[in-house]
């Protein structure tokens, strides 16, 4: 497995003994909380509601079982047993004590892991497909392009400055699970007519207060073009971007207010002087990370096991059916781990859970676990001979849920529950939806439907692009659920829209099944997914279940 | 116009244990929101504030959080001030799963 070449451990054991001097003098009274916050903030430890909570990376969402053993051993030694996986691919400890947390770090530096925190206005992660290097309908593994652009990114002279901060992901396959058109810059893996490799550029999207999807700005992007084109938009972004209004800094406004001809224009004008001083060093840096992402030795098996269970056995054919995608190469399978077990938290999984996970990634997936966006651990190179003796280990720690894309398979941000900055709360909303569905046994039927809930106007929970998107705020005191239709987070990204006025918390769970109740009764057929179903009717029968025909609620909307 | 001033406590966070402390009239700092003194004049409100954060190496973020007062002592006028008085809702985690 790859990592990090400038991987420092000394770097990260002097930066730990810096914080642990820092914890000291904080606690002693030296350093007050406004001097000490910052230094705090850098090492991903934050502030929280009921206590302390520390943020750890973990680039492209990718562990080794070594990793993950130690995560479950630091939930366990400091924490209370278990860990949250989020929305951005890391783990959140929520309640670790401020003088155990230099003993947290270095448990972390034992495996290579650490706390510290891109901050400030530059280009910071980026983000690749958690399906990198594994995925059938894969170009190219995206995770060499991001890792190049990150070595090209960190530390770049020119942009330590930005008018705010800047994300970039990636996607190697043309059914797009990076989000990128949500994203400062998009790129999407592709090849042209004539069979070269390339990137198809997407500019200017974003989640957040104002979401916007993002807007093509070169189609054809050849390989060896990508950095000398990618420092043309962000010096471009740097020169017109605005910095007396920080709610207007991100590059989606610059977009906006100049229009993408005019912003592919000067982007083009900038490339055209930039090109000429690339001499194709990047292109030698770029061959060496890309062999070091060779993927693992797949081994040529029959899998006669797999087809067997999946004949005789009810249970594992319908965790087959949702959890499994398809796999490179042959025999081979993608398994996704549900943490959305009916009425848990969405993204909890306790210590010993993650030892168990820990343990079949060594067994059986090339000792490789990755973390999705949608809160969900992914084995990525599983050999299907396996996935029975899997799945029955995962039974047995409460992981076997067969929710993938379900209605169930939720994302919620930690929202008021934990969130300083949260208006209400979602993870009750989340465990109150799944639940209910659960018992009403719909959800099979139901099929393919996405869910996110935020709890506040960040959108951490990527609301916007849900499917059904649910917003908590606080309006005048009390709790209240604005509801989103339409949205979508693929290639065909979408942003969602308002159905009307909002919902208390007690009337969130049966506005949910009224949505879902007119979807059934207004598709086509079982094969017409909510999304489509949404995208031929519209919004108003959806809206006449929810309000009436005549409500005044829905007239004032 | 002056606006009312409504009945307030002085909270923070634990410096150590980051957790949800309120302040109480012998200058302690209890984990119960029953045990807070309540401030109903709005100067002796910014004095007690201010002393209270001058106390770095104790709490962090001090601040006046509106109560209403009610039979066994004051309550959270508002829901954040509610779930920062209990703990979290998805676990018994917190205060509430502690003798306080
Ligand atoms: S969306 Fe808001 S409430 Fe949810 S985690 Fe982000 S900042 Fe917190």
């Amino acid at each position: 497995m790859y990592r990090y070449t400038d991987f420092d451990a000394a770097f990260v054991a002097t930066r730990n003994a810096q914080f642990r001097a820092q914890v000291e003098r904080r606690i002693d009274g030296s350093l007050t909380e406004d001097e000490f916050k910052p230094l705090r903030l850098m090492n991903g430890l934050y502030l929280q509601l009921h206590a302390y909570m520390l943020r750890v990376a973990i680039p492209y969402g990718t562990l080794n079982s070594a990793q993950l053993r130690q995560l479950a051993y630091i939930a366990e030694r400091w924490d209370k047993g278990y860990g949250h996986f989020t929305t951005r691919q890391n783990i959140q400890f929520n309640w670790p004590k401020l003088r155990d947390v230099p003993d947290m770090l270095d448990a972390l530096a034992e495996v290579q892991m650490h706390a510290i925190q891109t901050s400030g206005n530059t280009i910071r992660n980026v983000t690749a497909d958690h399906f990198a290097g594994a995925a059938a309908d894969e170009i190219a593994d995206p995770r060499p392009v991001a890792e190049l652009i990150r070595q090209w990114s960190t530390d770049h002279p020119e942009f330590q400055f930005l008018p705010r901060k800047f994300k970039i992901a990636v996607t190697g396959s043309p059914n797009d699970r990076a989000v990128t058109k949500a994203h400062d810059i998009g790129l999407r893996m592709i090849r042209n007519d004539a069979g070269k490799p390339g990137f198809e550029v997407i500019v200017g999207g974003g989640l957040g207060r104002t979401p916007v999807i993002g807007k093509i700005v070169r189609d054809f992007l050849p390989e060896a073009d990508l950095l000398p084109y990618l420092e043309a938009v962000v010096s471009v972004w740097n020169l017109l971007g605005r910095r007396d209004n920080k709610y207007k800094s991100r590059i989606k406004i610059t977009v906006h207010e100049h229009g993408i001809d005019d912003i592919r224009a000067r982007v083009e004008d900038r490339f055209a002087l930039l090109r000429p001083a690339f001499s194709g060093v990047d292109q030698q840096l770029f061959a060496q990370i890309k062999s070091d992402f060779a993927p693992p030795a797949f081994e040529d098996r029959d899998t006669a096991p797999f087809d067997q269970a999946y004949e005789q056995d009810s249970v594992f054919r319908s965790w087959a059916d949702t959890n499994l995608s398809d796999h490179r190469a042959p025999g081979h399978a993608i398994a996704q781990i549900s943490l959305k077990a009916h009425g848990a938290t969405p993204g909890d999984a306790s210590a010993d859970q993650m030892r168990v996970m820990a343990d079949l990634a060594a067994r059986y997936g090339h000792d490789e676990l990755r973390i999705s966006h949608e809160q969900n651990i992914v084995l990525p190179h599983v050999h299907k001979a396996d996935l029975p003796a899997i799945h029955a280990a995962l039974k047995e720690a409460g992981l076997a849920t067969a929710n993938i894309g379900r209605i169930s398979d939720i994302i919620a941000c930690p929202g008021m529950d934990y969130c300083a900055l949260a208006t209400a709360r979602s993870i009750p909303i989340a465990q109150e939806i799944a639940t209910r569905f659960d018992q009403l046994k719909l959800e099979h039927e139901v099929g393919d439907l996405k869910i996110k809930i935020s709890g506040c106007i960040n959108a951490c929970g990527h609301h916007h692009v849900g499917h059904i998107g649910v917003l908590g705020l606080d309006r005048a005191g009390v709790e209240s659920y604005q509801i989103t239709l339409g949205g979508d987070h693929t290639e065909n990204a979408a942003i969602g829209q308002r159905t009307g006025p909002g919902f208390a918390a007690d009337e969130i769970v049966p506005a949910i099944e009224r949505i879902v109740d007119t979807y059934l009764s207004e598709r086509l057929s079982a094969d017409e997914a909510f999304i489509d179903t949404f995208a031929r009717v519209g919004m108003t029968p959806f809206k006449t279940a929810l309000y009436g025909e005549n409500d005044k609620r829905a007239k004032a909307a | 116009m002056a606006a009312i001033f409504t009945p307030k406590v002085v909270t923070a966070n634990a410096l150590l244990e980051g957790d949800v402390v309120y302040l109480t009239d012998a200058d302690t700092w209890s984990r119960d929101l029953e045990q807070a003194e309540v401030l109903t004049d709005e100067a002796d409100a910014q004095i007690r504030l201010i002393e209270a954060s001058a106390r770095v190496d104790e709490v962090v973020g001090v601040y006046l959080a509106e109560v209403t007062p009610g039979s066994t002592g004051p309550e959270p006028a508002h829901f954040r001030e509610a779930f920062r008085a209990t703990g979290p809702s998805n676990y018994s985690h917190g205060k509430q799963s502690e003798a306080l």
